[in-house]
C-alpha cells in the first residue's frame, strides 16, 4: 500500500491547479486539455487514465467552482462512449426535474426511478427556464411526459451513476477545500478588538472543523476511486456533501456581514455545494444505499 | 494511490493471518476487567507469544530489537490482529507506543539495551506520568520536582491519571528540573521505577466503577542520573517524540475494530425491531461511511508519514473526528437497544469508556487548536 499520489498523479494535479488559479479556463480549454477526454481509452483518442485521475481533476474544478456540465459530460464519454456536452440528471424523489444549462447541451442522462438510465437528445426536452438559486448555473424544468429516449444498459446505468456520483463528490471535495482557505485567508487579514479575527478561538475551531470534514472527505473520495466499491462511493459523497455545504456556510459566517453581500461571493460557494449535493446521489440516497451494506 | 497490498505485503498477511488462526484458540479465557494482575498477565503472556513468533514490536527498528517493517506492515498487523480478535495491546500500551519508541529514539546504547527487550517480551510493564492535577492541556505547567542529589534525582510531587500505574515496573515521568527556566525548558524525562521507595499508588475510579487509572504520590523518590533520557532540562522535545507516536497510528485498530461494531450493531437492530425505523437506520449508514473514512484516513497519513518518517498533524484531525465519532457510535447502540441502555450491559461499558477519547491524550478542544494553529497556521490570540 502506498496512498500517496505518484508522481505523475502530483503533477496532473499541480498543474491543473496553476492553471486554474491563474485564470478561468472556458469550455473550449477544458476541453483542449483532455478534461472530458480523461478516461477514454488511448486508440479512441483520450488520455486513457482512470476514476484516481478523474477525482484529481475534478478535485481542482471544484476548487475552482467551474461552472458547466463538467461531470455528464466526463461521463457520458467515459461510460457511453458519447462525444458532445451531457448532464446526468436523476428524477428526484420531490420537486420538478431541473437540467442545468439545458439549451447548450447535447444530451440528457436521465435515470429514473426504477434506476434505469434513458438517453435523451436535449433538443427534445419539452423545458422551460426555472429562476435558479446560483447564478452561474441556469436551470430548466422538464415539462410534460418525460421522452422515452434510448434505454442503456443496466450495467452501464449503474456505472454512470456511480461515476456521476463520485465525480460529484471530487468537487465538492474541492470546494470544500476552497471555504477552508477562503476561511483563513480572510481569519488572517480582518481585524477586530484589536487582533485577527482568525486569533479567536471561537474563529479557530470553526476553521479546525472544516478542515477535518475537508480532509476526511478528500481522504474518502480518493479511496472510492481507488476502489470503486459501491458503498465507499456513496460514503464519499456523503461526506463530501457534508464538507462543503457545512464548509461554506462556516466560510459565509468567518466573513461575517461582508458574506451576505452579492459582492464578497461567497454566497456563490455555499449555492453551489447546495446544487451539487442533489447531482450524483443526494443525501438520503447514499444513506440508503450505505445501510443495504450493512 | 496503491491501496492493495504488494507482493511482499500480501505475503506478511498472509502468513500473520496463518498463525493468528493457529494461536489464537490456544488463549486462555480472558480475565475479568477488575482483575488488574490477572489483566496484566494476560496482556504480557500475549505479548510474549508476539515476541516468540517475531511479531514484537512490528514497527519498531531492528536495531531496536523490532521486525522492521514497513509502515504499511504496521497497518496490517494491526488490522489482522483486529479483524482476528486477537487481544488489544493493554497494559502493554504505553511500552510498546510511547515509552519504547521513545528510549529507541532518544536512548543511550546503554538505555535501549536496558529498557527495550523486557518491554518487547512482556516482561516490563510502563506508565506514563505527565499529567498533574494543574498539568493537563497546559503539560508543561508541571511542578513534580527532580533536584540533583549526586548520581540521582530526587523526585517530589504528584501524577494523575496514570492509566495501569497499579500494574506497571516502571513509569516514564516528567519532572521540572529547572524552575526558573521558562516553563518548556525546565522539564526532564526520567524512567522511575514503580517499586522505588517514596512512590504511592492511589487507584481512581473511573465514571464506569472501574479502576482505569490512578494517582501516584511521588515522596522524595530517588531515581539514578542514568535513567534520564536525553539531555537535563531537554524534556519537552524528548516528550513531543512520544506524543507524535500516540497520535501517529495509535487509535488505528480501534477504528477497525469501530467499522466491525457498527455492523454488529446493525444485525442487533435487525433483530431488535429498531432497523425498521428509517432514521436510526441512516444514522448507522452515516456511522459506516465515517468509521470507513476513517480507516482510510489512517491509511493516508500512515503513507505520508512513511515519506517523511515521523507522523504528522494529520494525526490530529483523525483523532479529533475518531474520537466523536466513536461515543456517536454508543450513542446510536443506546437508541438501538432502548431503556437496555440503561442498564450495566456490553454496549453501556463501551459508551461510557468512550467518553473518555474526547478528553485523553489531549482534548478536542487542544486538538482543534493545533489543527488551527499548526495546520492552518492561524495566529495565536493575545
Ligand atoms: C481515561 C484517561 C486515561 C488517561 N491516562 C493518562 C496517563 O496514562 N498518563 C497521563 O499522564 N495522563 C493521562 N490522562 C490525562 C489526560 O491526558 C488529561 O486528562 C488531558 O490532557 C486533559 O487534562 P485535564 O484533565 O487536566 O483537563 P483540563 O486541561 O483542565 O481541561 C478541562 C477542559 O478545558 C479545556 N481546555 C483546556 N485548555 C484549553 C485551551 N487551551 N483551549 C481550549 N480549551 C481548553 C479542555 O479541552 C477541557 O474541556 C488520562 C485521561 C483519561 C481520561
Amino acid at each position: 500500500m502506498d496512498f500517496r499520489l505518484t508522481e505523475d498523479q502530483g503533477r496532473l494535479r499541480d498543474g491543473l491547479r496553476q492553471a486554474l488559479t491563474d485564470r478561468r479556463l472556458d469550455w473550449e480549454e477544458l476541453t483542449g486539455i483532455g478534461v472530458f477526454q480523461l478516461r477514454v481509452p488511448e486508440q479512441d483518442g483520450g488520455l486513457g487514465l482512470g476514476l484516481p485521475e478523474a477525482v484529481l481533476v475534478f478535485e481542482e474544478a471544484g476548487r475552482a467552482v467551474l461552472s458547466g456540465p463538467l461531470v455528464g459530460t466526463e461521463v457520458a464519454a467515459a461510460v457511453l462512449g458519447l462525444g458532445g456536452r451531457a448532464e446526468v440528471v436523476r428524477v428526484p424523489a420531490r420537486g420538478p426535474v431541473l437540467v442545468p444549462e439545458l439549451p447548450g447541451l447535447d444530451h440528457v442522462l436521465l435515470l429514473r426511478p426504477d434506476d434505469s438510465l434513458a438517453v435523451l437528445p436535449a433538443a427534445a426536452c419539452d423545458a422551460s427556464p426555472a429562476p435558479a438559486v446560483d447564478p452561474d448555473r441556469p436551470l430548466w424544468r422538464l415539462e410534460g411526459d418525460l421522452p422515452p429516449g434510448e434505454r442503456a444498459s443496466a450495467p452501464q446505468a449503474r456505472r454512470v451513476a456511480a461515476d456521476a456520483t463520485l465525480l460529484t463528490a471530487a468537487l465538492q471535495s474541492g470546494l470544500a477545500a476552497r471555504a477552508v482557505a477562503e476561511a483563513v485567508a480572510y481569519a488572517r487579514t480582518r481585524e477586530q478588538f484589536g487582533q485577527p479575527i482568525g486569533a479567536f478561538q471561537a474563529v479557530q475551531h470553526l476553521c479546525a472543523d472544516m478542515l477535518a470534514r475537508a480532509e476526511l472527505a478528500r481522504v474518502a473520495v480518493y479511496a472510492a476511486a481507488v476502489s470503486g466499491d459501491p458503498g465507499e462511493i456513496a460514503g464519499a459523497k456523503l461526506l463530501a456533501d457534508e464538507a462543503a455545504v457545512r464548509g461554506a456556510r462556516d466560510c459565509l459566517q468567518v466573513h461575517g456581514g461582508m458574506g451576505f453581500t452579492w459582492e464578497a461571493r461567497v454566497h456563490r460557494l455555499l449555492k453551489r455545494a447546495w446544487a451539487w449535493e442533489q447531482a450524483g446521489a443526494d443525501r438520503d440516497r447514499c444513506l440508503d444505499a450505505l445501510a443495504t451494506h450493512l | 494511490m496503491q491501496l492493495s497490498d504488494t507482493p511482499a505485503e500480501a505475503d506478511f498477511r498472509r502468513r500473520l493471518r496463518e498463525w493468528l488462526g493457529k494461536t489464537l484458540p490456544e488463549l486462555p479465557p480472558a480475565p475479568e476487567p477488575a482483575d488488574w494482575p490477572g489483566r496484566r498477565a494476560y496482556d504480557t503472556a500475549w505479548q510474549r507469544r508476539l515476541f516468540d513468533a517475531g511479531y514484537a514490536g512490528v514497527h519498531w527498528p531492528v536495531d531496536a530489537g523490532g521486525r522492521g517493517a514497513t509502515p504499511s506492515e504496521h497497518l496490517i498487523f494491526l488490522e489482522e490482529t483486529e479483524l482476528a480478535g486477537a487481544p488489544y495491546v493493554g497494559a502493554n500500551f504505553v511500552g510498546l507506543l510511547h515509552a519504547g519508541p521513545t528510549v529507541a529514539a532518544e536512548g543511550t546504547p546503554e538505555q535501549r539495551a536496558r529498557f527495550l527487550p523486557p518491554i518487547l517480551r512482556g516482561d516490563e510493564v510502563w506508565c506514563q506520568g505527565f499529567s498533574e492535577p494543574d498539568a493537563g492541556s497546559d503539560l508543561a505547567a508541571l511542578r513534580t520536582r527532580a533536584v540533583r542529589d549526586g548520581d540521582a534525582y530526587v523526585v517530589t510531587g504528584g501524577k494523575i491519571w496514570t492509566s495501569h500505574a497499579e500494574v506497571a515496573d516502571w513509569c516514564e515521568l516528567l519532572v521540572r528540573t529547572d524552575p526558573q527556566a521558562p516553563k518548556h525548558r525546565g522539564i526532564t524525562w526520567l524512567a522511575m521505577r514503580m517499586d522505588a521507595p517514596g512512590v504511592t499508588v492511589r487507584p481512581l475510579r473511573t465514571l464506569a466503577g472501574t479502576t482505569e487509572f490512578a494517582e501516584l504520590f511521588l515522596d522524595e523518590v530517588r531515581v539514578p542520573v542514568g535513567d534520564r533520557l536525553g539531555a537535563e532540562n531537554d524534556g519537552w522535545r524528548v516528550t513531543m517524540v512520544t506524543l507524535s507516536f500516540e497520535r501517529g497510528t495509535a487509535f488505528a485498530s480501534e477504528a477497525v475494530a469501530c467499522r466491525r461494531e457498527v455492523r454488529r450493531l446493525a444485525r442487533a437492530a435487525r433483530a431488535g425491531g429498531a432497523w425498521d425505523d428509517l432514521e436510526l437506520r441512516r444514522e448507522l449508514a452515516s456511522l459506516e461511511a465515517e468509521f470507513t473514512a476513517l480507516w482510510r484516513l489512517v491509511q493516508w497519513n500512515v503513507s505520508e508519514a512513511a515519506a517523511r518518517g515521523v507522523p504528522g498533524a494529520g494525526g490530529s484531525v483523525f483523532k479529533l473526528r475518531f474520537s466523536e465519532a466513536r461515543q456517536r457510535l454508543y450513542d446510536t447502540a443506546a437508541r438501538v437497544v432502548g431503556t437496555e441502555a440503561l442498564l450495566d450491559g456490553p454496549w453501556t461499558a463501551q459508551r461510557l469508556q468512550g467518553l473518555s477519547y474526547t478528553i485523553a491524550a489531549g482534548t478536542s478542544q487542544i486538538q482543534r487548536n493545533i489543527v488551527a494553529r499548526r495546520i492552518l497556521g492561524l495566529p495565536k490570540g493575545r
